[in-house]
């Protein structure tokens, strides 16, 4: 169920450095799926808004799937239009926040929640995108992880490369997209791999061709959006999630590892995960994660849920407990072996089947809970909220205002990354 | 030796001289003398070299081991560091050392890192040759790199570059034995894939490593056997751990998965049993070999450089040439030193 709490949005929005005012509505025409709360403004009004002109859905979104109150605080915005600015204030938002503490009560039922429904449906047909860029040195596991975690074969393993398909000499971004299925949910999923990285001896900036791409595709979008005529749906192909493959040493986080996430990590959401991490016992695991997390936060590096994004205190425990598990330690395998009478997808060696969805043996299952059953649309918001908002600003600011990009202008944008 | 327990057998028979003696009077003195082995281990850090060498030898090779964070690790460059540790089984006595290289494969830059190895291993023969071309040749310490465990990741899908152009350097000057790490990482069909292109990314290249000589005629069918099964398994898959675990009221070395136990000397899961029976039983052959092999070559190339150096001098200053001509001279004289010693000292060691 998406998520909609859309407190957090705005917050976001105010805290937000640099947004600048411009002519355009600052929230972008997005569609219901995607959007925390954000509509389309053409001429939907809705019970409550009947004041409003302009609309910021944002405002009156229905409650989230968590039980929260179940009607926010839309009180607040029967106060007349012109005392609300363009851009809402964070008094309104922190009262939404903090529930109905200052609405007054409703007298009898009106149906407003009905507008969960309406959204869900709606999400139902048009489905959604979700963007998964794997990265991590060749050979561990990449493809076999992603086929493993959508349960498809959406990836083209690379068994090894055959004689004539030598490792590229520099990092190749290639991208595939599958539609999948899942009770009426359709979801488009691409999967970019980056064949080539941290494979040859000189890995120099080989994170260089990654971070273009990245930026290419916010710069897509906001070609896009900055458009006269807009489509009314944007295609995003936008990098919702970069998976980072830790090479399961045992020792501590390589060079390469350091280098490529603190370039990276302002840009796009990183998970960070343990490939291969049935070569490591139990203690070894512990004390591995514990010192990959170490190094993590002495380099100052901020993987996915970033501690400044949580807004709530339900959202902060959760991330916390979310963030003492990561990075995550995980076994692929697309391969079904037959264990106590079940058949478990696993790894089968002479002394014994590693179950990939056993928690015992490995996390797997903690990460795909996290990524696709509870986060899913938490990392499509921050990309949208943050680290689109932030290069949007960027190139805005550079530019001036909203020239028509030209090529030239983007290669000096993206070496300042 | 097949003619070890005939130490006296025949002493009256006739036309029996007692030269058969001879292998037992050497291995007494070799016994006593005690043997040198310098094993060099290289490989990216993080695949368990260590805890190998500590479980082939039952030793802790190193006991207080700091291990580097990524951040620390930036500033450093390949470094050398040999350990040496005596080991003794059965009044046999074997001076080990331990050549182990950190820092090898962990900069993002990794174009220098062989470098450091090549020149340390060119520095033993040089170290060696100038005790040889010297005049007290009693007590030469032999610290020339007899073999070189080259650890491969299992994680990728065959030899990664970095891991052909170190093999290709080193090659000529070693003898590379090629050693996949962590082998618990693969099942068995995919260790058998790993082995097969490793093996053929090996020839692909050129890349000359260590063959274990075929058994003689003359051993009996159990040697033959082993020695066709140990060619089998190059390169060997192995796992290392000095962990005591407990598995059907027995104690042995592994490693505790919650899945299972991996048992580091069971020739089902892995070929560790293979190596250090390859390694013990070939320990003479490699040491033959790089005396034979790696450091004549290394000795002719590097006369033959100082000869050379008169013509080939690319500067080709006369200053040079000169200099040039008379370090010719003083070789040549060194060598007419020896002949003249050798004339008067008739073969004593």
């Amino acid at each position: 169920m998406p998520n909609f709490s859309s407190s957090r949005a705005l917050r976001m929005r105010a805290a937000s450095p640099s947004l600048p005012l411009v002519s355009l509505p600052t929230f972008t025409s997005r569609d219901c799926k995607t959007a925390r709360g954000r509509k389309r403004t053409k001429n939907k009004t809705y019970p409550a808004t009947a004041t409003k002109t302009r609309i910021d859905m944002s405002e009156i979104v229905p409650p989230e799937v968590r039980p929260k109150p179940a009607v926010p605080a839309k009180p607040s915005h029967v106060v007349p239009p012109s005392s609300v600015p363009f851009v809402p204030s964070p008094q309104g938002t922190g009262g939404e926040g903090q529930g109905s503490g200052r609405g007054s009560a409703l007298l009898g039922y009106i149906g407003i929640d009905t507008i969960i429904e309406q959204m869900r449906k709606k999400t139902m047909k048009t489905g959604f995108d979700f963007n998964i860029m794997v990265v991590g040195q060749s050979g561990l596991g990449k493809s076999t992880l992603v086929n493993t975690l959508f349960k498809s074969q959406v990836s083209r393993r690379s068994t090894g490369w055959s004689r004539d398909e030598k490792i590229p000499k520099t990092v190749e971004i290639k991208s595939v997209s599958h539609v999948i299925e899942e009770g009426g949910v359709k979801m488009k999923l691409t999967v970019v791999d980056t064949p080539g990285f941290g494979d040859q001896i000189n890995n120099e900036n080989c994170w260089e061709p990654i971070s273009k791409y990245i930026n290419e595709q916010y710069e897509k979008f906001l070609k896009e959006e900055v458009n006269i005529a807009r489509k009314k749906r944007i295609p995003d192909t936008r990098v919702h999630c970069c998976l980072y493959f830790i090479s399961p040493t045992g020792h501590s986080l390589r060079q390469l590892d350091v280098e490529f996430m603190k370039h990276l990590s302002r840009v796009v959401n990183i998970i960070p995960v343990i490939a291969k991490s049935d070569t490591l016992t139990l203690d070894e695991k512990i004390e591995f994660k514990q010192r990959v997390r170490k190094e993590l936060e002495a380099c100052g590096i901020e993987c996915y849920p970033q501690k400044e994004f949580d807004e709530d205190m339900e959202d902060k425990s959760d991330n916390d407990k979310i963030r003492e598990a990561m990075p995550f330690a995980v076994v692929g395998s697309d391969k079904e072996y037959q264990v106590n009478g079940k058949r478990v997808l696993g790894r089968k060696t002479p002394w014994g089947v590693v179950e990939v969805e056993n928690s015992n043996h490995c996390e797997f299952s903690l990460l795909r809970d996290f990524m696709i059953r509870s986060h899913l649309q938490d990392l499509k918001e921050v990309t949208h909220n943050i680290h689109y908002e932030t290069y949007r600003a960027k190139r805005l600011n550079d530019n001036g205002g909203l020239h028509p990009i030209s090529s030239s202008g983007q290669d000096t944008q993206e070496s300042n990354l | 030796m097949s003619q070890s327990g005939e130490k006296g057998k025949f002493p009256d028979a006739a036309g029996y001289v007692g030269f058969a003696n001879l292998p037992n009077q050497v291995h007494r003195k070799s016994v006593k003398k005690g043997f040198e082995f310098t094993l060099m281990v290289v490989g990216e850090s993080g695949l368990g070299k260590s805890t190998l060498i500590n479980s082939l030898f039952l030793t802790d090779l190193y006991p207080e081991r700091y291990i580097p964070g990524a951040a620390e690790k930036i500033e450093r460059t390949v470094q050398i560091e040999a350990s040496t540790v005596e080991i003794e089984e059965r009044g046999v006595k074997l001076r080990l050392t331990v050549v182990d290289t950190p820092g090898y494969g962990d900069a993002i830059n990794s174009q220098d890192c062989f470098k450091t190895i090549i020149h340390y291993i060119d520095n033993q023969f040089e170290r060696y040759l100038h005790d040889e071309s010297g005049l007290n040749r009693r007590h030469i310490v032999d610290n020339r790199v007899h073999c070189c465990f080259y650890f491969i990741s299992p994680f990728g899908h065959g030899l990664k570059p970095l891991d052909v152009e170190f093999m290709k350097a080193i090659h000529s000057k070693v003898n590379i034995v090629p050693v996949i790490a962590k082998a618990d990482t693969l099942t068995l069909k995919e260790r058998d894939r790993l082995k097969r292109r490793i093996l053929d990314e090996i020839n692909e290249h050129g890349i000359r490593i260590y063959q274990l000589p075929d058994a003689d005629s003359d051993e009996d069918e159990e040697f033959k056997e082993q020695t066709r099964v140990l060619k089998a398994s190059i390169p060997f898959a192995v796992i290392g751990s000095n962990q005591l675990i407990e598995v059907k009221g027995k104690k042995i070395r592994g490693r505790l998965y919650p899945w299972g136990v991996v048992e580091v000397e069971n020739p089902e899961h892995n070929d560790f049993l293979k190596l250090r029976t390859m390694l013990v039983t070939h320990m003479q052959d490699l040491q033959e070999v790089t005396q034979d092999l790696h450091y004549e070559n290394f000795r002719s190339e590097r006369l033959k450089r100082a000869g050379r150096a008169a013509d080939e001098d690319v500067m080709d200053k006369d200053q040079i040439l000169m200099e040039k001509e008379a370090e010719l001279r003083r070789m040549q004289q060194m060598i007419a030193q020896m002949q003249a010693q050798m004339k008067m000292k008739p073969g004593d060691d």
